[in-house]
């Protein structure tokens, strides 16, 4: 058994030297493709995926190549394209979209040789790995601002009751009641990502029901310009949407890509490359907000800046006891705090939250 | 001098196969115009585009599995169009095939050694895209509402059906409440064909327009769906009844597009996702027309559009080329193939050159 462990482990250090000697130079770079669910566009997920891809070849310069494919559908499409950047002699592929998943276990299994990076799914191979980024840390930060911007009612764009949704609407209403306990978040669901129609039409009718400022978890720019058209307050998604909507941004998550996929990429290029699962917040840098908007007022900022640092510090928890349910029952007790496990399964709601 | 349109006499029976070549070939130099204009090296582009997925057989299977839903549910839509029935909704029966397809999947899921399952989530999706295509059947026979509207409607329910079953009852258990379905079992996924993606399924999906072609033009059935569409009087004349042939064409083609719901959930998605299909049952409405509402005319047609998929995806990985540039391929192939089709049809008269019609020019409006 032990003989076994030391031959593997040989085999492995040598592999791994052979590798780092043979991989990248710039006559030979090292290939990196990455699959897109979107446009690139000039906003939102996979904009900032670019970013990430862009950030990532400049760091590298000449180390590396990379393709990608834009647009691809998260149907029998997918394995399509995965499979073409393998043949295209990829050698590090990245697929940015939940849906990517089953469809790249399947094609890492037929090509042990590749190594993939998957986003926000929850499969692991020895060649496949999954990253995700705790957006959620982000949105408590917007909660603590809504606590003290808002009259009490908040209204929140979302896109489909997934885990992650479902866990960003919470820690928002955690946040914010914090601040005023009476505080509720209404939430409408638009079944999309990306709709700018839809997405308007929801912020409308959250405002019309008495929301003073909008939360989104949808890619389009249609909720904050809502927002400074009826003269309300709104927080940006994935990119700063700031420009959107000047007075009515208080801040964006932004959804920061590059050190991610910097590191990763170094060390498939070094041959140190392991499969991971990885879940990065906005310690890492993985999670930014944008700069306060011009109405966020210095009580609310000083909640921000102060949420922003203990999270980053890891003193504030926040899925953190007591909390309870929309029914009033106590989920987690006073002293505990929801494990990463917990979290990724989410299917309830926090009390205030009207969804 | 006035210009008028006229139908020209003498439209030989070949042009509509002359046409789409040329239409291709229009598109060919005029993507290579395009290419050039955003930057890009026109041959080389064009070679990732047209050429380089057809030159390996892992990426010709790949067109085959692209190509193999449109041609089968365009065969299917085909025969209606020809009788005058407008059936949209391939979109939704391909869904409800699947949902009824996945349903007998799930239920027996824990069974995975039934040589039966498969042939039963078959016959489950063939009807269930048939009792989607009866509910404008129904409407139009007894009621005479329109099945353009219909069919089309009931694409948004069948999708949203799919949505709520995966975000409810059938959602993976062990999914982390993901909007997935369990993966299928082995018994319940068509087998692949030699180290590529392409299905039984697939090379069934390629027999179909064959065998509808052999139907059609040796039947009664095919005469009296194309004597329904081309004369209803003549055709009522005969004793054909008009509704027997909007019942026959509309389950056909949504008995097709649900078994190929069966064949993608299968194949090669293996599980229900709240979307399984790319919109291939509103692509395979243009290539029923692109293949001239003729099955054989619909294989070619459904290669070259999977074509402009597979080759829009090689032309970003080789070139960069942005993906809206395969919209605007796809754009231009339609265009050129209206627009020759219009050009052999008709011929352009200006007032005042000698004309090959006869008919006394129109008198000009009185004030009225």
């Amino acid at each position: 058994m032990q003989r076994r462990t030391l031959l593997i482990s040989a085999t492995t250090a040598f592999g791994a030297r052979l590798a780092g000697a043979r991989r990248a130079n710039a006559a030979n770079p090292f290939k990196v493709g990455f699959v897109y669910v979107g446009p690139i566009g000039d906003l939102g997920w996979t904009y900032q995926h670019d970013q990430g891809r862009l950030a990532m070849q400049k760091e590298l310069g000449e180390a590396v190549s990379t393709q990608y494919v834009e647009n691809v559908g998260e149907g029998p499409d997918a394995e399509r394209v995965i499979r073409q950047l393998v043949s295209g002699g990829n050698q590090l592929i990245y697929t940015t979209s939940f849906g990517y998943m089953n469809p790249t276990e399947r094609v890492a299994k037929a090509s042990p040789a590749v190594e993939f990076e998957q986003a926000t799914g929850y499969k692991t191979l020895p060649n496949m790995a999954e990253y995700n980024s705790r957006f959620y840390e982000g949105r408590a930060v917007c909660g603590a601002i809504a606590g003290h911007m808002s009259k009490g009612v908040v209204g929140y764009v979302a896109s489909f009751p997934i885990p992650e949704v479902v866990m960003g609407i919470n820690a928002f209403t955690l946040a914010a009641r914090k601040v005023n306990p009476n505080f509720q978040t209404k939430v409408i669901w638009v079944n999309t990502w990306f709709d700018p129609g839809r997405e308007s039409d929801a912020a409308k009718s959250l405002i019309d029901q008495g929301a003073d400022i909008l939360a989104q978890h949808t890619d389009s720019p249609a909720v904050i310009q809502t927002a400074e058209a009826r003269g309300v307050f709104g927080f940006g998604q994935s990119s700063d949407m700031s420009r959107f909507g000047e007075k009515a941004t208080l801040t964006s998550i932004v959804d920061n890509w590059a050190p991610y996929y910097i590191d990763r990429t170094k060390l498939a290029i070094t041959g140190k490359w392991k499969t991971d699962s990885v879940w990065w917040g906005i310690k890492e840098g993985m999670v930014q907000l944008a700069p306060w908007g011009p109405s966020v007022t210095e009580e609310a900022r000083a909640a921000a800046e102060d949420s922003k640092n203990r999270i980053a510090a890891g003193t504030l928890l926040p899925f953190a006891g007591p909390i309870k349910d929309q029914k009033g029952a106590v989920k987690v007790a006073d002293g505990k705090a929801m494990s990463d496990d917990e979290l990724l399964k989410m299917n309830w709601y926090v009390e205030g939250v009207q969804a | 001098m006035r210009i008028r349109i006229e139908s020209r006499r003498s439209a030989s029976r070949l042009l509509p196969w002359i046409t789409p070549p040329f239409a291709v070939a229009a598109t060919v130099v005029a993507s290579a115009v395009v290419f050039a204009a955003m930057g890009y090296a026109p041959a080389r582009t064009l070679f990732a585009f047209f050429v380089a997925p057809l030159l390996s057989v892992q990426s010709l299977a790949e067109l085959a599995l692209k190509a193999g839903p449109l041609v089968m549910i365009a065969a299917g839509l085909a025969t209606g169009f020809r009788a005058n029935v407008w059936n949209i909704g391939a979109e939704g029966q391909l869904t409800m095939g699947a949902i009824a397809a996945g349903g007998v999947a799930l239920a027996f899921w824990d069974d995975d050694t039934a040589r039966w399952i498969l042939p039963a989530m078959c016959v489950a999706a063939v009807l269930g895209g048939m009792v989607w295509a009866a509910i404008p059947a129904f409407l139009k026979t007894r009621f005479g509402v329109n099945e353009i509207l219909t069919s089309l409607m009931l694409t948004y329910v069948a999708s949203l059906t799919l949505t709520s079953l995966v975000f409810g009852p059938w959602k993976d258990p062990e999914g982390f409440n993901f909007p997935q379905s369990r993966m299928f079992n082995d018994a319940e996924t068509l087998p692949a064909v030699a180290g590529t993606r392409v299905t039984i399924g697939t090379i069934l999906s390629f027999l179909v327009p064959l065998g509808l072609w052999v139907v059609t033009r040796y039947s009664i059935v095919g005469f009296e769906i194309k004597a329904v569409g081309l004369a209803p009087a003549a055709a009522r004349y005969a004793g054909f009844s008009e509704s027997r042939t909007v019942w026959l064409v509309l389950l056909l083609g949504g008995g097709l597009a649900g078994l190929a719901g069966a064949f993608e959930v299968a194949g090669p998605i293996g599980q229900l996702i709240p979307q399984i299909t790319p919109g291939y049952g509103f692509t395979a409405i243009i290539v029923a027309f692109l293949g001239r509402l003729h099955p054989l005319g619909i294989i070619p047609a459904g290669l070259l559009v999977a074509l402009s998929y597979l080759g829009g995806e090689a032309a970003q990985v080789d070139t960069g080329l942005p993906r809206a540039a395969t919209g605007l391929v796809q754009g231009m192939l339609l265009f050129f193939l209206l627009a020759s089709d219009f050009v052999a049809r008709y011929r352009l008269a200006f007032a005042g050159t000698h004309s090959a019609d006869v008919r006394p020019a129109r008198p000009k409006a009185a004030a009225t």
